[in-house]
């Protein structure tokens, strides 16, 4: 997190001058002056870099240069709308490409699967951008079933603010939980057909049978906990990547969430939006990281954690 | 036959549902709007979506109508009482939303409160620091004092919104936008606000002004171009600003849409450097290496590259009718245009020669710089201007970058010629000031003159103009320095963009040439919706 916070100041340095952005371009040389004091951008740079240590070590990761907010409460009011969207992709992918994934698996020859197959390549290369548009003109302009663009009404839980538990809410995730969740489903659907296949030649499947289990359940429960590891680890990375990187998504569909925060950030450099922005997502992907080890020891007994025997 | 008409049914509950709805919606307007608001407290942040927003909540001395003429808003009448006084009147009756009254006493504590607003990346202080002192004769007058003669009080004062010090003594910025402060005179009221992502306003019934027509107005950002217009395609918003001019032609035909435009303030132009005396770092000669003297610092240089420029078919093409060919800082509205002073149509013979005359027979190479994510257009101009250089002997390499790392290398003098706009206020002496007036860190002056272009006569002039009270005599000496600057071609203006907005048909907008977008100035048209 160190290593982040230091590469973000240089490199914002190196891009160019937050106050050249962000002043009204009536001011004057007096206001300019003012303007970079207040700021704090007159010390120099391994100057400014101290003190934001210091203040991080309280705790206090700086004020956004724009919205003269804490730079930690701006990340973390918005990472509701972001945890939706992020849920929701992987909830509608593990929904719609497990089973079909499944599916694909198990009947490989027949014409459903080669179709699925087929569709799961549009999913990963058809661009996000794209899709998003698409989906806006056919489901909102032309469909008019769904809204553009934005976040419904929420509802206040333990001091946060939820949309998904509004029917609103809902209709307004729909679009950008769908295009997000795109790519996944292809994830997803391959790895499951591979694993699967895999898996139905293992001894243990053919044991199984032999013993007269119930095919589903053969399925259901013997080969899925099996193929889940590939699974659960790329979706686990694909998490991370979503709740840190849906810029794409969330511009589009003007969904208020941390990518859209981060892109304008840097578009204006917003230096202490960026820098705590970041090391927040290092942790993140720190936390998911652990959190990955720890289901393959729940999924598969062979794997245990280093160190023990 | 249950299912029928358990179907029927629910049917006829959805339709009283909708209509209801529909009636309702008849009170209510959305408005979606391109760049972000970033702060609710007037005195923060100086950008345009926030200065629209503060026009609904709040109200100043002055304002500027559509056409960016100065009317009167708190202050029913003012006057300068001599060289260094101004006196304003202020309206009686007039209350801020929380009831509290509006008196002298409030426009005091505001010029207090503006210099002192912390952390302000962009300050509106520029506004307050020629008022060296505040006289309150009695609760509706009061006087202002300032250094220097100082002829555009009426206009600068708009800028400055009133609040009130029984409320606002110890607001915070977080307490503006976190609504619980956002308390002005305006028209309208702040409901709720989600930062970034959309306002809710109701009116204000206690508004002494016109009434607006909205009982309700949300104002949503959509930064994205193509989803801000599929938003107003598919209903969801009743009016949009900013829109793109390759939707234009698209949405005028639209049976379902009216789109309101009208020529704006923003001039787009090119800057050369004249901070350099020998060689400019991104003109060389034909073989690569530097010329020295600084080429651009010749006045036949800088007009032979203009004259090459052709300006209709930029307006035309690239910014597809959505501007207009200008040959000077202000449109035809603007206070202080020349008349006589029209773009020239290109001419790249009258370009050659003139570079054969300056030494350059054979042309040379320049790096035209520019953004490529700010004007509408910017790196498609750069691209068409390289061409039409190229055309004249003038090889030219186009870098066109991101808002962030241009404009820093622009500030630093890194750059030989680069494209950039600047918004005038309507006022001559803005741009005259900013742009081609020597930099001059005390007196303020040249702040936005990148190229550092320095003129004696032009100085000389812009100082008068900031001195003289009387506004015909002002704009004769604006006009005069303004001819001497293009005439040296001290900057090649290319285009005034028009501004657009598209909305639902139904609806009217008194389209405003600073591009501010406010619920007030929407009004239905024909029978109610």
């Amino acid at each position: 997190m160190l290593v982040m916070s230091v590469l973000v100041f240089v490199g914002v340095y190196a891009i160019g001058d937050p106050v050249e952005i962000l002043i009204s371009p009536e001011a004057d040389q007096i206001e300019r002056e003012r303007a970079i004091r207040a700021l704090g951008l007159d010390l120099p740079l391994w100057q400014q870099y101290l003190v934001f240590l210091k203040n991080a070590l309280h705790g206090d990761l700086g004020r956004s240069f724009v919205f003269n907010e804490p730079a930690l409460k701006l990340i973390l009011d918005r990472m509701p709308a972001t945890l939706e969207l992020a849920f929701g992709a992987t909830f509608v992918a593990l929904l719609v490409g497990l089973p079909l994934g499944l599916y694909a698996g198990l009947r490989p020859n027949g014409a459903l699967a080669r179709g699925i197959m087929a569709g799961s390549i549009l999913g990963f290369s058809l661009p996000t951008f794209w899709v998003g548009l698409m989906l806006i003109m056919v489901f909102a302009v032309q469909l008019g079933w769904l809204p553009s663009t934005g976040r419904g009404d929420t509802v206040d839980v333990l001091g946060t603010r939820w949309s998904f538990l509004t029917w609103d809410g809902l209709r307004h995730l729909a679009m950008p939980a769908f295009n997000l969740a795109l790519f996944k489903i292809s994830l997803v659907i391959r790895l499951t057909r591979a694993g699967v296949r895999e898996a139905m030649l293992m001894d243990y499947v053919k044991f199984a049978r032999a013993k007269g289990l119930h095919p589903s359940r053969i399925v259901l429960v013997h080969v899925l906990k099996n193929i889940m590891i590939p699974v659960i680890t790329v979706v686990g990375l694909e998490f991370g990547g979503t709740i840190a990187f849906s810029v794409v998504t969330e511009s589009i569909f003007a969904w208020p969430g941390m990518g859209k925060l981060i892109i304008d950030s840097i578009n204006v450099l917003d230096r202490p939006v960026i820098v705590a922005y970041l090391m927040l997502i290092v942790l993140m992907f720190i936390v998911i990281n652990l959190l990955v080890d720890l289901t393959y020891t729940a999924l598969d007994p062979r794997v245990r954690l280093e160190g023990r025997t | 036959m249950g299912e029928c008409a358990w179907m029927a049914r629910g049917c006829a509950a959805a339709a009283l549902v909708l209509a209801g709805f529909a009636t309702a919606s008849g009170q209510s307007l959305t408005l979606g709007v391109g760049a972000p608001v970033t702060s609710l407290d007037p005195h923060y942040h100086q950008l345009s979506p926030n200065t629209a927003v503060a026009e609904m909540v709040f109200g100043a001395l002055t304002q500027t109508d559509a056409k960016a003429r100065i009317i009167p808003d708190l202050a029913e009448s003012w006057r300068a009482i001599d060289e260094t006084t101004w006196e304003f009147r202020l309206r009686r009756g007039v209350r801020f939303h929380n009831g509290s009254d509006f008196a002298a006493d409030d426009v005091a504590f505001t010029l207090e409160r503006v210099p002192s607003v912390p952390n302000s990346p962009s300050s509106y202080a520029i506004y307050t620091r020629p008022i060296r002192e505040v006289q309150i004769l009695d609760p509706y007058t009061i006087r202002f004092r300032t250094a220097a003669p100082y002829p555009l009080m009426p206009r600068d004062i708009a800028q400055v919104k009133m609040l009130d010090r029984q409320t606002h003594a110890q607001a915070t910025t977080e307490q503006f936008n976190a609504g619980v402060m956002a308390i002005g005179t305006g028209p309208f009221r702040v409901s709720s606000h989600r930062n970034g992502e959309r306002i809710e306003f109701e009116r204000f019934d206690g508004y002494y002004g016109t009434q607006p027509h909205w009982q309700r107005a949300t104002l949503r950002m959509i930064t994205n171009d193509a989803a801000r217009t599929a938003a107003l395609l598919a209903g969801d918003v009743d009016i949009i600003d900013q829109v793109p001019t390759s939707d234009l032609a698209k949405l005028r035909t639209d049976q379902r849409l009216s789109v309101a435009e009208v020529t704006g303030l923003r001039i787009i132009f090119l800057s050369f450097d004249h901070s350099r005396v020998e060689a400019t770092p991104f003109v060389t000669d034909n073989d690569g290496k530097p010329i020295s003297p600084n080429p651009l610092k010749d006045q036949r240089v800088r007009r032979a590259l203009s004259l090459a420029i052709d300006r209709a078919a930029i307006t035309e093409r690239i910014m597809e009718g959505s501007a207009i060919p200008s040959a000077q800082f202000l449109p035809e509205s603007g206070f202080g245009y020349v008349q006589a002073l029209n773009p020239a149509k290109a001419d790249p013979e009258a370009a050659r020669r003139l570079l054969a005359e300056a030494g350059f027979p054979q042309g040379f190479r320049i790096t035209l710089h520019g953004p490529n994510d700010r004007y509408p257009n910017d790196s498609r101009i750069i691209q068409a201007v390289g061409q039409m250089w190229t055309r004249i002997g003038v090889r030219t390499t186009i870098e066109a970058q991101p808002w962030a790392t241009f404009i820093s290398r622009a500030a630093r003098q890194d750059l030989s010629s680069f494209l950039i706009g600047w918004g005038t206020s309507g006022e001559g002496t803005n741009p005259l000031r900013n742009l081609v007036a020597t930099f001059d860190r005390d007196k303020g002056y040249g702040a936005s003159n990148r190229g550092r272009y320095s003129n004696p006569r032009v100085d000389a002039l812009t100082d008068a103009a900031m001195r003289e009270i009387d506004d015909p005599k002002r704009e004769a000496i604006i006009r005069e320095a303004t001819i001497i600057a293009m005439d040296d071609t001290a900057i090649a203006p290319l285009h005034i963009q028009r501004n657009a907005w598209a909305m639902r048909r139904g609806l009217a907008l008194d389209a405003r040439v600073d591009e501010l977008t406010r619920a007030q100035d929407v009004t239905p048209t024909g029978p109610a919706r």
